[in-house]
């Protein structure tokens, strides 16, 4: 094993790009800001003097033409990474990515490869309102022919990354601005973490337990993550044990690791930043509630989510909408006191 | 069309306005952002202080808010961008639930649930919209309303020269065109799309050149000049009253801020900013009044003051404004 250091999530993700650059001369990155500014989330740092203009492409705000650029360049044989800034701007650009980038190879019956990577910037807890904080990892994961990514820290982001660049398939890279490790934004600690100087890659559709327990199981993404790490600790203090399953894609998704853990412990919570309805939290529900057969509940499954309203400004109004760790805790504590209905298996 | 005393004074005061509020926000925006009240390591934290979140200002841009805006009545429609402070103080929209707005209050324009970059007052027909190139499709729609309802408003459209490059800027030049709507799109060129220059990022060095390719007047002002803009905006705006259609209209303006608070600026030449605010146009439109006899020293600081009280009295109603109930996030989904 190489080297490894201290990165924030930022500085993996930059490092995975520039080192799959430095490999295939056939990657090269597109998007707003990403040359001298280095990406306004630092996931471009310091490409632009390694690699120059012609590799590293600041874009004019034209995401229609830019990301359908990029579909036409995968199909032509190169390898695009494209970011676009704020998950909350692909409005501006869907068509050329949900039916085109996602349905193309499918239209051609599996006769193109378009290994792009789609990255982009989500999350609130800033006050940045309703058109600057959503997470919408569901929506693309919703709409079949995009692997969706979602890491929750820096030794994953790097995995996963250069799991991304080398994939055939196109790819949502989603990085949340509060684990970015920015110097501009607070963030989770335990997003920073030691990250191996050599290349590696993270298979997708491999959830991972980051922390074992016996009692309940919070299956989680991104920086909830982080946020269910210190739920954990609080509940470790008031004698329950919790077990946090970091799914890390959506697509794949790792049905398995949600079924074992639940199986062991009986209770599961969903703990999503994204919106409640028609999402995450419910399709993890649904895993669960069709395998009831092999697999028996103490408890109704509960789900943590946005409530379906767009992401308010006002703090008190944001802070009360995005589930935070108090939350989690409080939610696990009634899902440790629920009970199922009398005649139910348990 | 020459502009009169009270025009090129109410446009004075505007501009006056603007800039002390935009310099106050900028320090009020700093409270609880900087060490040691953040986390360890961070030199600065958005999501903290009084007004959390990003802040776009747009000291510098006066002149094309007051220009245009002077030509303007209350039921007349503006539509603005992510930096739109100047369009919403130049339409007369209530400082004070403007800001109160910013601070996440409960007597704010969306009662604290917008923020800076998304700011309605449906009775000043005001709005704006954090998504680049949002501003102009429905300012079509605003004139397509005045024409099915048989009323002489128009509708402005705000955008900056990267919105220009956007398909919605297109689509909407060619809808406007076609439909012969009184809408004016109002190019807000201050070079710089975050951190990309327009040279960049623009296929032409004037934006108003693409106007012809749509079949309507394209306008270019070259100065950062309210009464450039003033005089340039008068044929549009009269154009677009008698139903002859909409009018592309490019001004040229600078950008003394970050693109947010917080922007280090590392793309941008040290000394651009310093030299841009040489031909700051607030003194320079004082100056011309001057020396047309419409300003003594007397005036000046009559306006400097009333404006100052104004910004003052805005933020004091913000800060002593109560929260909303966090379960009020729930509400105004639907009406």
């Amino acid at each position: 094993m190489s080297n490894t250091r201290k990165l924030t999530m930022a500085q993996a993700i930059a490092e995975a790009i520039s080192q799959e650059m430095t490999r295939d001369p056939n990657v090269f990155v597109m998007g707003e800001d990403i040359g001298a500014y280095g990406g306004i989330f630092g996931a471009t740092g310091g490409l632009l003097d390694k690699f120059g203009k012609d590799r590293i492409m600041d874009t004019p705000i034209s995401e229609t033409a830019f990301i359908g650029a990029a579909t036409g360049a995968a199909a032509a044989g190169m390898r695009p990474i494209v970011e676009l800034m704020f998950v909350d701007f692909f409005g501006v650009c869907m068509d050329q990515i949900y039916n085109h980038l996602a349905k193309n190879t499918y239209m051609a019956g599996g006769n193109i490869r378009l290994p792009v990577v789609l990255t982009t910037a989500i999350g609130g807890g800033y006050n940045d309102a309703a058109q600057h904080s959503q997470c919408l990892y569901a929506t693309f994961a919703h709409m079949p022919g995009i692997k969706v990514v979602v890491p929750s820290n820096a030794y994953d982001a790097k995995g996963l990354m250069m799991q991304a660049i080398r994939d055939d398939n196109p790819v949502m890279f989603m990085y949340h601005k509060g684990i970015m490790g920015l110097p501009w934004m607070a963030y989770f600690e335990g997003s920073s973490n030691d990250v191996p100087e050599d290349a590696y890659t993270i298979p997708f559709g491999q959830a991972k337990v980051v922390r074992e327990g016996k009692d309940l199981t919070i299956v989680t993404i991104s920086q909830m993550v982080q946020k269910a790490l210190l739920a954990a600790d609080e509940l470790a203090r008031a004698g329950v044990s919790a077990e946090v399953v970091d799914l890390r894609t959506l697509v794949p998704l790792d049905r398995d690791a949600v079924l074992k853990s639940v199986a062991k412990t009986g209770r599961l919570l969903v703990a999503d930043e994204d919106y409640l309805g028609f999402g995450l939290s419910g399709e993890i529900s649904a895993i669960v509630a069709e395998n009831l057969d092999t697999l028996a509940l103490k408890a109704p499954v509960r789900r943590l989510a946005v409530p379906n309203v767009p992401i308010p400004y006002s703090r008190p109004l944001e802070q009360f909408v995005i589930p935070q760790v108090g939350g989690i805790v409080e939610a696990a504590g009634k899902l440790m006191t629920a009970r199922l209905a009398e005649g139910a298996a348990a | 069309m020459q502009a009169s005393k009270e025009t090129l004074l109410w446009m004075y005061e505007k501009m006056v306005e603007i800039r002390h509020y935009e310099e106050t926000m900028a320090n009020v925006y700093l409270e609880g952002k900087l060490p040691p009240h953040i986390q360890k390591g961070l030199a600065f934290d958005i999501g903290s202080g009084p007004v959390p979140g990003e802040m776009h200002l747009a000291a510098g841009q006066e002149p094309v808010a007051v220009g245009i805006c002077a030509h303007l009545k209350i039921e007349d429609t503006v539509v603005g961008t992510h930096r739109p402070h100047h369009f919403a103080i130049a339409k007369d929209v209530p400082l004070d639930k403007m800001t109160a707005e910013m601070f996440g209050k409960v007597t704010g324009l969306g009662k604290g649930k917008g923020g800076h970059m998304h700011l309605f007052d449906p009775v000043h027909k005001f709005s704006c919209s954090g998504i680049i190139g949002a501003s102009l499709p429905p300012a079509c729609g605003a004139g397509l309303a005045a024409k099915k309802m048989g009323k002489d408003w128009v509708a402005v459209a705000f955008f900056g020269e990267g919105a220009a490059n956007q398909g919605s800027f297109h689509e909407a030049l060619n809808l406007a065109a076609l439909w012969n709507l009184p809408v004016i799109f109002v190019c807000e060129d201050n070079q710089w799309a975050i951190s990309v220059p327009k040279s960049e990022s623009t296929s032409v060095d004037c934006v108003a050149d693409r106007a012809s390719s749509y079949g309507i007047p394209g306008i270019f002002v070259a100065n950062n000049d309210a009464l450039e803009v003033y005089e340039a905006a008068a044929p549009a705006v009269e154009r677009a009253r008698r139903g002859e259609g909409p009018t592309l209209i490019e001004v040229k303006t600078d950008r003394y801020l970050g693109h947010f608070q917080g922007d280090p600026e590392a793309y941008r030449p040290k000394d651009e900013v310093a030299n841009l605010r040489k031909n700051d146009p607030i003194p320079k439109l004082a100056g011309v009044m001057r020396r047309l006899g419409m300003l003594s020293d007397g005036d000046e600081a009559a306006i400097v003051a009333r404006a100052k009280q104004r910004v003052a009295d805005a933020f004091d109603f913000a800060r002593q404004s109560a929260y909303p109930a966090a379960r009020d996030a729930l509400d105004d989904v639907f009406v």
